[in-house]
This record gives structure tokens, C-alpha cells and sequence, in this order.
């Protein structure tokens, strides 16, 4: 089926395909629009979802775990300060082992309040024990969603699954995208049978309780256990999807990358702009690449490195700021995967599009000038900046 | 020719952004007048929300404190403990205080804080394009009640001056409407009692009133005040619920 949808839309509709037991709504924008046609299909009887409007994201966060826990499939869309409230939550609903699936629509964290894309969200909430999906695009927003229950449910895995898009520029525009037949997406999703649920009277259980030193490091470790068998999981599933879909997915998209001397390793709708950059240096014998990180958690580390061993030149480009005052996330984990290979690459982080900030074709191209520098002298500059930066005096 | 009447020195000139019919603008400006008429402007520090009224930091000329969603009052408790001299009041919306912010207003009002709280309920969250409300009343059209609010999915409408009423910290709680000319009067003197409250030291105050959303609630500017007098009043009654001597 071929159709023209917004990202919110895109992933209202694979809910409504899903027809998920609880869904926790609380307006935020972007990702005000996900229970707002959710909140359409319920009133029109097109799904039996319990709906729960509560008052904030900690609290639908909270009909989450619970619902989860009862042994029923939830839902939630979140962004921003939305994800920031819930960020106590989080935590508990990985540790409970517990597969809601939450979609993010990122956008800047305050302060300054602003409503506009960036991952300052997500990233927050990289280490919570999510795993984390991105899309470039609507069709890869609907996609991603429809992989994350068959992901996080499965016995090895039983983790949350959280699936981003970028604010406005995915969740708002609209885009042609192909969508599944519902019984196609039935079949695919099952049914959710949990080992483990309440009141189940052979199995009487407390779910999150107090752990004591003994045993909290072990559980832990299962978490942590579990975020590595994820890697395998998400390709196992992305193989069923494509059967179904015919669309490919991995751990990241690698374009043009066979013998690719620079690249760039960015997340989410900017690949889009990166991929048309390197369409034209391509066109012009400059040996350009791309890749796209697609899953960040589980951190595919040792397959990025395979990825970009031949090349001369890295710039990491990094949609939130991360503080650190060595760079961004994505570019301290890229680099520390790398950190093994014989012939290590040199590589660059660059800071960009914070609070929604465009970056257009030639920004990427400005990007792949420096790195074409730094390939043939050796010289990289400043390893961590941030693009497009204006000085003191135009911002004054 | 006399001037009878000037922009309000405790508004700037910049010209307001809300949606045509929207009261948030006669709130401002009455705010505006009370702080004025008292001599106030250069004493007051404003709390803004999350919300339509977020950039009422534009608006107000005077020094103000932008706050997380709903969590206005306890950063008024944090200005007003520290400056007590100095006349601090919230500006928030009801999908700010009678939602996310429920915990931080009923504390406020317990702790008996003595700020002055400014509560405007369209029963909507408007900003964010008109979804159900604590406040949105039974059978309202919303975008996440297609069909009207129901009782048994979606529970009661939060009656904000009446709960807060009941706490021994509240001083002055009123409800009031800017649907007339009358009622617009009415909400200005209870504007400055409240304020004078605070400057009795009495503890806390709050005016909640009654405002319309035209665009969410698809309706007119007259006619909006005709469903607020017709729909919200019978459910949300006005009047003065705590006056503390």
C-alpha cells in the first residue's frame, strides 16, 4: 500500500496495526500528534486499546510499566522534557525487564526552551538501558516501530525498545511511504505471551523490589548481558521484516562506502542532506561515504570499526551536545570503537543542528573539504567543534 | 485631545501573539493595570509557564523566571523566600497547573507560600493543539476526545479553587471570568486582592479565571464567550472560596 503520511502518523498507524493493550498519552510537541490520532482510532473502535490520558510523562510512563508487568502490551510517545520526566522511569522499566515500546520524537531538551529537533533527548537517555532505534525518514519511522516489539519481547532480549525520529523534520513532514497490510503486520508482531506476569498463580511475583548489594550487581549484569544479545535479535528481526517488507535494514546503513577514504558517521534525517553531498563529490571521483547509525543501543562498536577501517578520514557528527568538553556521544563511542584497529583512521567530532538549526547540502560539503585536508596533511585542527557557529559579533 | 487611557507601563509595546479572541491578552493587560495602580512594576518578579502564555517574559516589563511545565510555584517559592520583600506571582494555564504541575501547586498552597498565583482555564491544552484537559469538562470535543470527554475513560474535571480552598495555607482563592465587561472588572479587583494579600504577608493567593480557546474549541470569538458563560460557568461557579482576615 502506497501512502502519503506524516512520521506521526506514520507511527500512530503501525500502533493502530498493532492494537497494543495500554497506551500512556500526555501531549508534547513534536509528538503531541502520535496519541492524538491514537487517541481517533480508540474512539472509533478501530482498536481495543486501553487509552489512559494522565497528567504528565512520569505518569505514563508509569501506566506503562505497570500494564507491561500485568503481562499486556503498552505504548507511549514522548519528546523532549517529556523524556527528561520519565527519565526515573526508565531505568525501572529496563531493570524490570519489562519491553514497552516508547516512540521518541527528538527534540532540544530546555534550556533555553526550545522545540525544535535535536537528539539532546534520547542521548540523555542512552544509558538508561533502552535499547534505541533511529529513522532517517517517515517509512523508516513506521519500520522501526513495527521491529521493536519482536525485538524487546524476545526472551533473550526482554528490554524496552524506544524509536526516534527527528522533531518536524520526520514527524511533521509528509512523505510517500509504503505501509503493510494489518494481517501481514498481525502475523508478524504475534501474540505476546510473557513468562513472567502478575497474578499468575503458579508464579506469585514482586516486580521491581528492593535489591540488596549481594544481588544487584548480578542483575545488572543480566541487563547488560541482555543489551548484548540484542545485536544478534535486531538482525534476526530485520531479516523476518525484509521477507515481508522487502526493505533491508542493519545495525547502520553503510552508502558508497566500498572504498570510501572519507566518510561521515551521522543518526536520524540529516543522512538524507549527507547522502545528496555525497552524490556530488561521488560525481566529482572525490571517494566520499556515509554511515548512518541506525541502532545506538545496543552500540554496534565492533562493526563500525570493520566499516570504517579503509578509510583516511572520519568526521563524526554529533546532533546534541553532550558536555563533555571532549566532544559529543556519538563521536566518543565511534572513536573508542575504533580505538583496535591497526591503522587507525583520523577522526574529527562536529557538533551541529542544535535547537533545529538546518544544515544544508554544502554544510556536509564543507565537512568533506576539511576532511579531503586532513587525508592528505595530517594536520586535523580542532578535533571538537561545532558547525555553522556564529561569532560573538553577529549574535550580539 | 485628553488621553484617558495609555498602555500600561508594566506591558511592553511588543504586540501579543495570541490567537484572535483569545483572553489571554485582557489577563495580561489586567495584571498589567493591578501592578501599575499599586505602584508594583519595579517590586515584581513573574513566574512564566509552559504553554500558550510561555512567552509572556515578551510581554510583561518587568523581571521574569521562565519555570519547567507545572513547576511555576515551587520556583515562585524559591524568588520569594529568597527576595520576601518583593511582590512574586505565577502566570500558568490549566494544562500547566491542574495537570503536570498538580503536585507543586497543592504544596504551594499547603505550605502557605505567600506568592500570588494567576490560573487561566480554557479547559484545553492549547498550545499544544487542543487536547483533553484535568479541566476539559464532561462531553467536550477535544482532539483525544473525538466523541466528548467520558466519565469512566477520562474521570472528573478538576475544580482548582475549590480543592485549594480547603487548605489552611491558602489566604485568598477565587474563581473568576473575563467572558463580559462586568466580569472583566470583577477579575481586576480580584487581581489586586490577591496581590494585596501578598503584600499583607497572609500566605497564598490565587485567582483562577475563566478564559476561552476559539481556535481548539472551533468556535468565534463571541461565540467562545457565549459557551464559557453557558457551559463552564454552571460547572466551574465563580465567586471568592477562601478569604483568609
Amino acid at each position: 500500500m502506497n501512502h502519503r503520511l506524516s512520521g506521526n502518523e506514520a507511527v500512530a498507524y503501525a500502533m493502530k496495526q498493532i492494537n497494543p493493550d495500554v497506551m500512556g498519552a500526555f501531549p508534547i510537541t513534536p509528538s503531541t500528534e502520535i496519541p492524538e490520532y491514537f487517541a481517533g482510532y480508540v474512539a472509533d473502535g478501530e482498536v481495543n486499546t486501553e487509552y489512559v490520558t494522565v497528567e504528565s510523562e512520569h505518569s505514563s510512563m508509569s501506566v506503562c510499566i505497570a500494564a507491561q508487568a500485568a503481562g499486556a502490551r503498552a505504548v507511549s510517545a514522548t519528546s523532549s522534557c517529556g523524556l527528561a520526566l520519565m527519565y526515573e522511569l526508565l531505568y525501572v522499566a529496563a531493570s524490570c525487564r519489562l519491553p514497552i515500546t516508547l516512540a521518541c520524537v527528538n527534540r532540544a531538551l530546555s534550556g533555553p526552551i526550545n522545540i525544535n529537533a535535536d537528539h539532546s533527548d534520547s542521548m540523555g537517555a542512552r544509558d538508561s538501558g533502552w535499547i534505541q532505534i533511529y529513522a532517517e525518514n517517515n517509512q523508516e519511522a513506521y519500520d522501526n516501530f513495527l521491529m521493536a516489539m519482536p525485538i524487546g519481547e524476545t526472551p533473550s532480549v526482554r528490554l524496552p525498545v524506544m524509536t526516534c525520529m527527528d522533531g518536524f523534520i520526520t514527524s511533521h513532514a509528509v512523505e510517500n511511504i509504503e505501509l503493510l497490510e494489518t494481517d501481514v503486520v498481525r502475523k508478524f508482531i504475534g501474540e505476546y505471551h510473557p513468562e513472567h506476569y502478575l497474578l499468575k498463580k503458579e508464579n506469585p511475583l514482586a516486580v521491581g523490589p528492593y535489591d540488596v548489594s549481594p544481588y544487584y550487581m548480578e542483575h545488572k549484569m543480566l541487563q547488560a548481558e541482555a543489551m548484548k544479545a540484542a545485536k544478534a535479535r535486531i538482525l534476526e528481526v530485520a531479516a523476518e521484516f525484509e521477507k515481508i517488507s522487502g526493505r533491508s535494514y542493519g545495525l547502520f546503513e553503510e552508502y558508497r562506502m566500498e572504498d570510501a577514504e572519507l566518510a561521515l558517521v551521522l543518526i536520524g534525517s540529516t543522512a538524507g542532506t549527507a547522502k545528496a553531498a555525497v552524490d556530488k563529490l561521488r560525481d566529482d571521483g572525490v571517494k566520499a561515504g556515509l554511515i548512518k547509525v541506525r541502532v545506538f543501543r545496543p552500540f554496534p562498536g565492533e562493526e563500525l570499526a570493520r566499516a570504517l577501517a579503509g578509510t583516511k578520514a572520519i568526521a563524526v557528527m554529533d546532533k546534541s551536545e553532550g558536555f563533555s568538553a571532549a566532544g559529543g556521544p556519538l563521536f566518543a563511542e565511534t572513536r573508542s570503537a575504533l580505538y583496535d584497529l591497526n591503522q587507525r583512521p583520523y577522526m574529527v567530532n562536529i557538533v551541529y543542528g542544535l535547537g533545529g538549526r538546518d544544515v544544508k547540502v554544502e554544510d556536509i560539503e564543507k565537512v568533506f573539504d576539511r576532511l579531503a585536508d586532513i587525508a592528505v596533511t595530517g594536520e586535523t585542527g580542532p578535533v571538537y567543534s561545532h558547525m555553522g557557529q556564529r561569532s560573538k559579533e553577529e549574535t550580539a | 485631545m485628553k488621553v484617558v487611557a495609555t498602555r500600561p507601563e508594566s506591558l511592553t509595546e511588543e504586540k501579543f501573539h495570541y490567537c484572535p479572541g483569545c483572553t489571554h491578552g485582557i489577563i495580561h493587560r489586567l495584571i498589567a493595570e493591578c501592578l501599575d495602580e499599586m505602584n508594583l512594576r519595579e517590586q515584581t518578579i513573574g513566574i512564566c509557564p509552559v504553554g500558550c502564555s510561555v512567552l509572556a517574559y515578551d510581554y510583561f516589563n518587568f523581571d521574569t523566571l521562565e519555570a519547567a511545565h507545572g513547576r511555576a510555584p515551587a520556583i515562585a517559592t524559591g524568588v520569594k523566600r529568597m527576595l520576601p520583600d518583593r511582590c512574586v506571582f505565577t502566570y500558568q494555564g490549566d494544562g500547566d497547573l491542574a495537570s503536570i504541575g498538580m503536585g507543586e501547586i497543592v504544596h504551594a498552597s499547603l505550605r502557605g507560600e505567600n506568592i500570588t498565583v494567576i490560573f487561566v482555564n480554557n479547559t484545553i491544552y492549547g498550545m499544544t493543539g487542543g487536547q483533553m484537559a484535568p479541566t476539559t469538562l464532561i462531553g467536550q470535543v477535544t482532539t483525544t476526545s473525538p466523541y466528548g470527554r467520558k466519565v469512566e475513560q477520562a474521570g472528573y474535571p478538576a475544580k482548582m479553587a475549590e480543592l485549594l480552598s480547603q487548605n489552611e495555607g491558602s489566604a485568598y482563592i477565587c474563581r473568576m471570568a473575563v467572558n463580559n465587561p462586568a466580569n472583566v472588572n470583577r477579575t481586576k479587583k480580584a487581581i489586586k486582592k490577591a496581590i494585596q494579600t501578598q503584600l499583607e504577608g497572609k500566605g497564598f493567593s490565587m485567582v483562577e479565571i475563566l478564559s476561552t480557546c476559539p481556535t481548539n474549541w472551533g468556535l468565534s470569538s463571541i461565540e467562545a464567550l457565549k459557551w464559557l458563560e453557558h457551559n463552564m460557568i454552571p460547572y466551574y461557579p465563580l465567586g471568592e472560596f477562601k478569604v483568609k482576615d
